[in-house]
């Protein structure tokens, strides 16, 4: 008796979970598709009251999380390659492993208060670069933990197999290890990315926005998340329409990130 | 053997009896500056990551050094918060921030439970996978969109369904009703617990999952084959078994709840007010620091700001890392067992 209900109870807690998913997602492709159309694309963020577009915002999200990616990835293959392949002995590892694991749950509104005080308040003034900072701090922690996590996958008996033939032991991991966990290695790195392209909180500080077109990395940048927060917290009904537009945007190339990123990873591994 | 074939060992044999040890060929050695080289790379930038952690922390107690030092520990127990006058306390956004985490457990906690055990023990196999995936997507759904959300289409709903329905059921109590008193407006601590539990939902559920699966077969089977139903091999033999995992899961939710910032700073109101309802409009530490950061003005502003952020910090760290600590705890006694 008990453990029937207890089973109900379990299946019911199960389609709670699907009932707000479906829900968020249903709600988004009513509003979203409404939004949709060619000037989402050709044209910036209208004062309100008047026709416009996100192109400006989208630019400038791609530009950043494409930095961040590129600044951030390196680090975090490279810390992740010792803890997995060096640090199988002193404390530097286990100690970077476990910091890692914090920072990888740790709020970013605080990363953004950080880069905020040691990057945009010296230079005193807002930038794109502030921004890709900031993204950049999210993306290491996933980076690093799925390197490691990969290589720690990678038998052993590959790697002696390379020392064995004379390889040196930078070799044997750019050219075995790597080569064995990229399937693992560019599943993470996309992770990383579908990460930062939903991060609003780190960049209210950094990038904040600017209603013009600007490839200048080094002032105020429009971005998808941070318009989105602006339009939707005003009064205006077009303003909302197109923060929605935004919304479902940003959601499905998040969620179709994630989906890829498993995909590639059951493939390949 | 043959002859040819002893033949052909034969000078190999006399080649390698001649070369002296120093006369071997030494690839590895030649390249030994490129090995020390790569190696102390990847150790700079682990010793980087290392001190990520350290220099957030430092970084914060500088910056808010002049509210640090005005108002001391007094910081934590002021519920004051006035630009105009320069009087700030944290009092208010902490116990936004503790009390919608806490809705958000306690809502979160027994649907994961429920979830993870309804993947691991009940779900056909085939369907696993689509569930378990769409149950992470929950955590891939960016924070914004939680926010958005919660505020044009759940807080409408609630205000207009819900929340009467909790104030004439339970309003009128004596001391439990102060929780739900005051006008249905939508937003507020409640709903943005409400919304924290279902963001939280996915972490915890993985990591729930995650350590049902390393309960040993051979324990369940026993159980299963002296006569106990589904619900008591969990509750006797699957619970016991990963107590200190679960408890690392919620804990990993309960760090996500905390510093949660978009989401919540959509619905919770952003009144700067103490309030025992927790129907009432209230703020958070996150939300605190999205809204006013940017428009804050004069030093000591921002530095109750940073100081705010330092706070959040602290506490999402000591929990976080008492997450991690518990599951490798876990972890340390699975090694042993196995």
């Amino acid at each position: 008796m008990v453990n029937v209900a207890m089973l109900c109870i379990s299946g019911a807690a199960m389609a709670f979970g699907l009932f707000w998913l479906a829900w968020i997602l249903f709600t988004l492709l009513k509003e979203g598709f409404n939004a949709l159309g060619p000037t989402l694309f050709t044209m910036t963020t209208p004062p309100p009251g008047s026709n416009g577009g996100l192109i400006n915002a989208i630019v400038g999200s791609l530009m950043m999380a494409t930095m961040a990616t590129l600044i951030g990835t390196p680090i975090g293959i490279l810390a992740g390659t010792y803890l997995a392949e060096f640090g199988r002995r002193g404390w530097l590892a286990p100690a970077t492993r476990f910091i890692n694991d914090i920072l990888l749950s740790a709020p970013s509104i605080v990363i953004g208060l950080f880069i905020y005080s040691v990057y945009v308040a010296q230079v005193k003034h807002f930038s794109g670069w502030g921004g890709t900072l900031a993204l950049a701090l999210i993306v290491i922690p996933v980076v690093v933990r799925t390197t490691d996590d990969m290589l720690k996958l990678v038998p052993d008996s590959l790697r002696e197999a390379a020392v064995a033939l004379g390889a040196p032991t930078w070799k044997m991991i750019v050219f075995v290890s790597y080569r064995a966990a990229r399937a693992g290695i560019i599943t993470g790195i996309l992770l990383a990315v579908a990460r930062i392209s939903g991060e609003t909180a780190p960049l209210l500080f950094t990038a904040l926005n600017n209603q013009f077109w600007s490839f200048d990395m080094n002032n105020a940048m429009a971005n998808l998340p941070v318009v989105i927060f602006q339009f939707a917290m005003s009064p205006y009904d077009d303003w909302h329409r197109l923060a929605w537009g935004g919304a479902i945007l940003i959601t499905f190339g998040v969620l179709g990130l994630n989906i890829l990123a498993r995909v590639m990873f059951r493939r390949k591994i | 053997m043959p002859p040819n074939d002893s033949a052909m060992i034969a000078p190999a044999f006399e080649l390698s009896a001649q070369t002296t040890y120093n006369d071997r060929p030494k690839p590895a050695k030649r390249l030994s500056w490129m090995d020390a080289f790569f190696k102390n790379l990847t150790r700079f930038f682990a010793f980087f990551v290392f001190s990520i952690l350290a220099a957030i922390l430092v970084s914060l107690v500088i910056h808010s050094q002049l509210t640090l030092s005005k108002f001391g520990i007094g910081f934590l127990f002021d519920s004051e918060w006035d630009p105009v006058t320069q009087e700030f306390g944290a009092l208010v956004p902490i116990y936004g921030t503790l009390v919608s985490s806490a809705i958000a457990m306690i809502i979160g906690i027994p649907v994961s439970f429920g979830i993870a055990l309804f993947l691991t023990e009940l779900s056909p196999t085939w369907l696993k996978r689509p569930l378990g995936t769409a149950i992470e997507m929950l955590a891939a759904i960016p924070s914004i969109i939680y926010g958005m959300w919660g505020l044009f289409v759940f807080a409408p709903l609630f205000a207009e369904y819900v929340q009467p329905a909790l104030i004439k059921s339970f309003g009128a109590l004596p001391i439990f009703g102060m929780l739900f008193k005051g006008p249905a407006m939508g937003i507020g601590m409640l709903t943005a617990g409400i919304i924290l539990a279902i963001m939280v939902i996915p972490f915890i559920t993985a990591v729930m999952r995650d350590v049902f699966e390393l309960v040993p077969p051979l324990l369940k089977e026993s159980a299963y084959g002296l006569g106990a139903t589904t619900w008591e091999v969990v509750r006797r033999v699957v619970l016991p078994y990963t107590k200190i995992g679960v408890v690392g899961g919620i804990m990993l939710g309960l760090g996500r709840a905390l510093g949660e910032t978009m989401a919540v700073t959509f619905v919770i109101g952003n009144a700067h007010r103490l309030s025992a309802s927790l129907l009432a409009p209230g703020n958070s530490i996150a939300s605190a620091l999205a809204n006013e950061f940017t428009e804050a003005v004069g030093d000591i502003h921002s530095s109750a700001l940073i100081e705010l952020g330092l706070i959040l910090f602290l506490i999402t760290t000591v929990v976080l890392a008492l997450s991690k600590l518990l599951l490798l705890q876990l972890a340390k006694q699975e090694g042993r067992q196995a």
